[in-house]
């Protein structure tokens, strides 16, 4: 399974002289920031996905629109690709580099242009921190409702070009359902502007298809995002489980009881010794599971729920529930679950995070088949999930020092993604398929959808130039996989250097 | 599921659309995709073959407990709110009917949604699947029944509001939520400005409003959520109580405003931000208009010509239908840019133009 472009899978790229090109860039745009030398490029060989590494051609740093827009032009006829990055913090390698192509960074376009408190909705440049946002709608009793994990970190073009989502999803959505607006930059240099800020836009929802897109349709070079007003309160319960099965079922019980909480997460018994060494949250280390359940919204309704709750969860059999006692604690609970991917990391040499979403009655099987995976294939999964819209982040324990570790920690990760078609989920909840799901894409999609994606693509970007390889496997890639999977997994090309 | 008397039975025809709309490709010809034909005046008429999606009809997956339903796309939309509502759930989107007819296919091909649309989200927010025909007849399928899925283009939401113009839809799965455990509705006499000026403070703080409408020198408001929440706020904002089924009559057109017959000039759908000032048409007085969804909507009676309108929209941030136009597009025109792209998109999923041409607009 090798994840580096593959051109007798992902099809031809141009070969253009790197000489040229970058002669032919600087004439045209001598005041584009542009690095070429190795040294300079090493750096950007690299996204959140980090067992992938690839050295760019060369590596844009655009200062304003003016440079985006020409720089497309010139990539367009002089037929190189180009991949765009933002923060680089993504995890399923979308922002991975071609040596052949030119990497778009979006980094320097940091500012929020406008932040609107009578409208609740900040325009802002792509490079942009989700929490940015926040912190600067807060002084206003505003927010930005998605917060992926990385939110220190990554940026809001990053966001939508993954679709980002985070822990509050199930009440307050994902990326797609917080952006008014877009203005994008296309392939051939032109500008256009998705969405507005009226509720609704004439035509197609082209807003909703670029959202999640990945970088294949469009450069994302502006942001209008809806701002909330920060709840009056909010609540944590947690809840200590001696059996996963019953935590899942404590999910189910309590939306079955009409109530939508702003967060819903669990984690297992790994994941919760791991975060409490590390963050000394207050978890219950001796726990199969625990669920943590925030209730957002007005004090006197928010009480009523944490009451209801309450009674759902030791109906349900837990062993231990909390209320946090205070903000401090609350925030303390969260931290536990917020850092539960650098929690894991202290515990393994290495991990691999996967993002698969499953129908939440499918939890406590889904749960039972990653058990025995991981012992089929000798290697500890420690379960973190937003329970609440059955997104799981399992994340496999390997040490890639170990001579084939790293592959046997990737068979099982595509195992585990395919279980999840299986009980009928998705490959990836939200942090997009990017270079790293792009086999599992073949188990998901059959040939007349992935036909139908390649459509979509040749309407924005006929000629293959945006971030090509990534998202949308070429049929052949599929065919190739669906033989490999004949063989149980085994490697087709054993002589390829892995990385 | 069990059909309801006097209705038709749940069957999956997918296959016989798939063979006639094979063959209206292979042979060029065009079809008018049909419901329950209740939002026909939405659009230009499409004067082709209807195809009806009637006799595809069925709930083919409901679990309360994962707040997801799937439909087919000729069940009746109110078939589907009384499933719904017999477990204490709603599609939060409120979708106007506009007749008993109306389909679940219907109302997310128009994509149009209720008072609560900024408070709850559109239809486009909820839908989580969909199975769609192609030109080739095959049933394809995106999404699927999980809250989150990012894999390949979000082709389900795409299809929101795209008239079916890139394909037949066939199936749909939708998010639902549980209905509130209090609701209260309320109407406070005040002149338009103070309302306009109510509704920016209020939105800033977290209230229970799930509607807000301002017309007759009144602001009628509806409250949901908790019984604590609801009781707190009806009794803050005081006024007297409004019974629940005026937003129903808004939701539905049936509001004097809509059904008086004594102006005769066209009606227009305003989509704007909300903070848009009045619109500078000729013979409109902003006090007669209905300021639907806080401002976000407004609907009002208007003869300017119709370039007039779409281009007042565009000046003041947003855009025009014009409602029951009867003859050519409703809908505010293109951008240069976003019209080549809609164009492309076009040529990629329907090459041959079989699928409602020129519904949208004509050269789709």
């Amino acid at each position: 399974m090798n994840l580096l472009f593959d051109e007798r899978l992902d099809g031809e790229l141009p070969h253009r002289d790197k000489t040229a090109v970058l002669a032919e860039l600087q004439a045209t745009l001598p005041t584009l920031t542009l690095l070429h030398r190795e040294e300079d490029l090493r750096p950007f060989e690299c996204d959140g996905l980090a067992a992938y590494r690839v050295l760019p051609m060369l590596v844009a740093l655009p200062d304003d629109l003016e440079q985006v827009a020409t720089l497309m032009r010139c990539c367009h006829e002089l037929g190189v690709p180009v991949v765009t990055r933002g923060a680089g913090t993504g995890l399923s390698g979308g922002a991975l580099p071609l040596e052949r192509g030119v990497l778009l960074v979006m980094s320097r376009f940091q500012r929020i242009l406008e932040l609107d408190p009578e409208a609740r909705t900040a325009r802002v440049q792509p490079g942009v921190r989700n929490l940015a946002i926040t912190e600067a709608a807060a002084p206003h009793g505003l927010y930005y409702a998605p917060d992926p994990s990385s939110q220190i970190a990554c940026s809001i073009g990053g966001n939508v070009a993954e679709n980002a989502g985070g822990v509050h999803c199930l009440k307050y959505g994902l990326t797609v359902h917080n952006v008014l607006a877009l203005e994008i930059i296309t392939l051939e240099g032109e500008r256009m502007r998705l969405g507005g800020e009226a509720l609704d836009a004439p035509g197609f929802d082209l807003l909703a298809l670029f959202n999640g897109s990945e970088g294949m349709l469009g450069v994302v070079t502006e942001v209008t995002v809806k701002l909330l007003p920060s709840p009056e309160t909010a609540k944590v319960l947690m809840a200590s489980f001696d059996d996963v099965g019953k935590a899942g079922q404590a999910v189910g019980d309590i939306i079955a009881a009409g109530i939508v909480p702003g967060g819903l997460e669990m984690m297992d018994n790994l994941a919760i010794r791991a975060a409490e060494d590390f963050i000394h949250a207050g978890y219950p280390v001796d726990a199969e599971a625990i669920l943590l359940c925030e209730l957002d919204g007005v004090e006197a309704d928010v009480d009523d729920d944490c009451d209801t709750v309450r009674g759902v969860l030791e109906n349900a059999g837990a062993t231990d529930i909390r209320l946090a006692r205070d903000e401090a604690e609350r925030t303390r609970f969260w931290s536990g679950r917020k850092n539960a991917f650098p929690a894991v990391g202290r515990i393994s040499p290495d991990y691999y995070c996967m993002d698969g979403t499953i129908p939440r009655r499918a939890l406590p099987e889904v749960l039972g088949t990653i058990a025995s995976l991981s012992a089929e294939y000798g290697l500890r999964v420690a379960n973190v999930f937003h329970a609440g819209d059955g997104n799981m982040h399992p994340l496999i324990l390997f040490d890639a020092n170990r001579e084939g570790e790293l592959e046997r920690a990737e068979a099982l990760g595509g195992r585990i993604l395919e279980a999840c078609v299986a009980a009928g989920g998705s490959i990836t909840g939200e942090h997009g398929v990017g270079r790293e799901k792009i086999n599992q894409m073949c188990v998901q999609f059959p040939t007349g959808e992935l036909t139908t994606f390649h459509a979509v693509k040749a309407a924005f970007d006929p000629v293959g130039l945006l971030n090509p390889g990534k998202n949308i496997p070429t049929l052949a890639r599929c065919a190739e996989f669906g033989a490999m999977h004949v063989h149980h997994g085994e490697l087709p090309h054993p002589e390829l250097p892995r990385f | 599921m069990a059909s309801h008397q006097g209705s038709l039975p749940d069957r999956d025809i997918s296959e016989a659309l798939g063979e006639r709309i094979r063959r209206a490709d292979a042979e060029g010809t065009p079809l008018r995709i049909v419901g329950g034909d209740t939002k026909a005046f939405l659009g230009n008429t499409v004067d082709s073959k209807p195809l009806s999606t009637r006799e595809h009809r069925g709930i083919t997956r409901y679990d309360p407990v994962e707040l997801i339903v799937s439909v087919r796309a000729g069940t009746p939309l109110a078939e589907l709110e009384a499933r719904l509502d017999e477990q204490g759930q709603r599609l939060p989107f409120e979708p106007p009917h506009f007749g008993d007819a109306a389909t679940v296919g219907g109302m997310v091909a128009t994509g149009l949604s209720g008072p609560r649309r900024p408070w709850a989200g559109a239809v486009r927010d909820f839908v989580l699947g969909i199975r769609l025909i192609d030109r080739h007849g095959a049933s394809l399928r995106f999404g699927g029944e999980v809250m989150k899925n990012v894999a390949g283009y979000d082709l389900s939401r795409l299809m929101v509001g795209a008239q079916g113009c890139l394909g037949l839809l066939a199936e749909v799965s939708l998010k639902v939520l549980p209905k509130p455990a209090a609701q209260h509705s309320l109407r406070l006499e005040m002149p338009l400005a103070q309302a306009r000026r109510h509704l920016i403070e209020w939105g800033r703080q977290p209230l229970p409003i799930t509607a807000a409408a301002w017309l007759d020198g009144a602001l009628h408001l509806r409250l949901e959520g908790g019984p604590g929440s609801v009781d707190a706020t009806g009794r803050h904002l005081g006024g007297e109580s409004l019974d629940a089924t005026f937003w129903s009559a808004l939701r539905e057109q049936h509001l004097t405003f809509f059904t008086r017959e004594d102006d005769s000039r066209p009606l227009w759908r305003l989509s704007l931000p909300q903070q848009a000032p009045a619109p500078e048409l000729e013979d409109v007085d902003e006090t007669t208009m209905l300021h639907d969804w806080a401002g976000a909507q407004r609907w009002l009676r208007c003869a300017a010509p119709e370039e007039t309108v779409h281009d007042e929209a565009i000046r003041l941030g947003g855009h025009a239908t014009h409602w029951r136009s009867g003859t050519g597009s409703p809908f505010t025109p293109l951008p240069p840019v976003l019209a080549k792209y809609h164009r492309r998109l076009k040529a990629e999923l329907d090459p041959n133009g079989i699928f409602n041409p020129g519904r949208l607009y004509a050269e789709l």
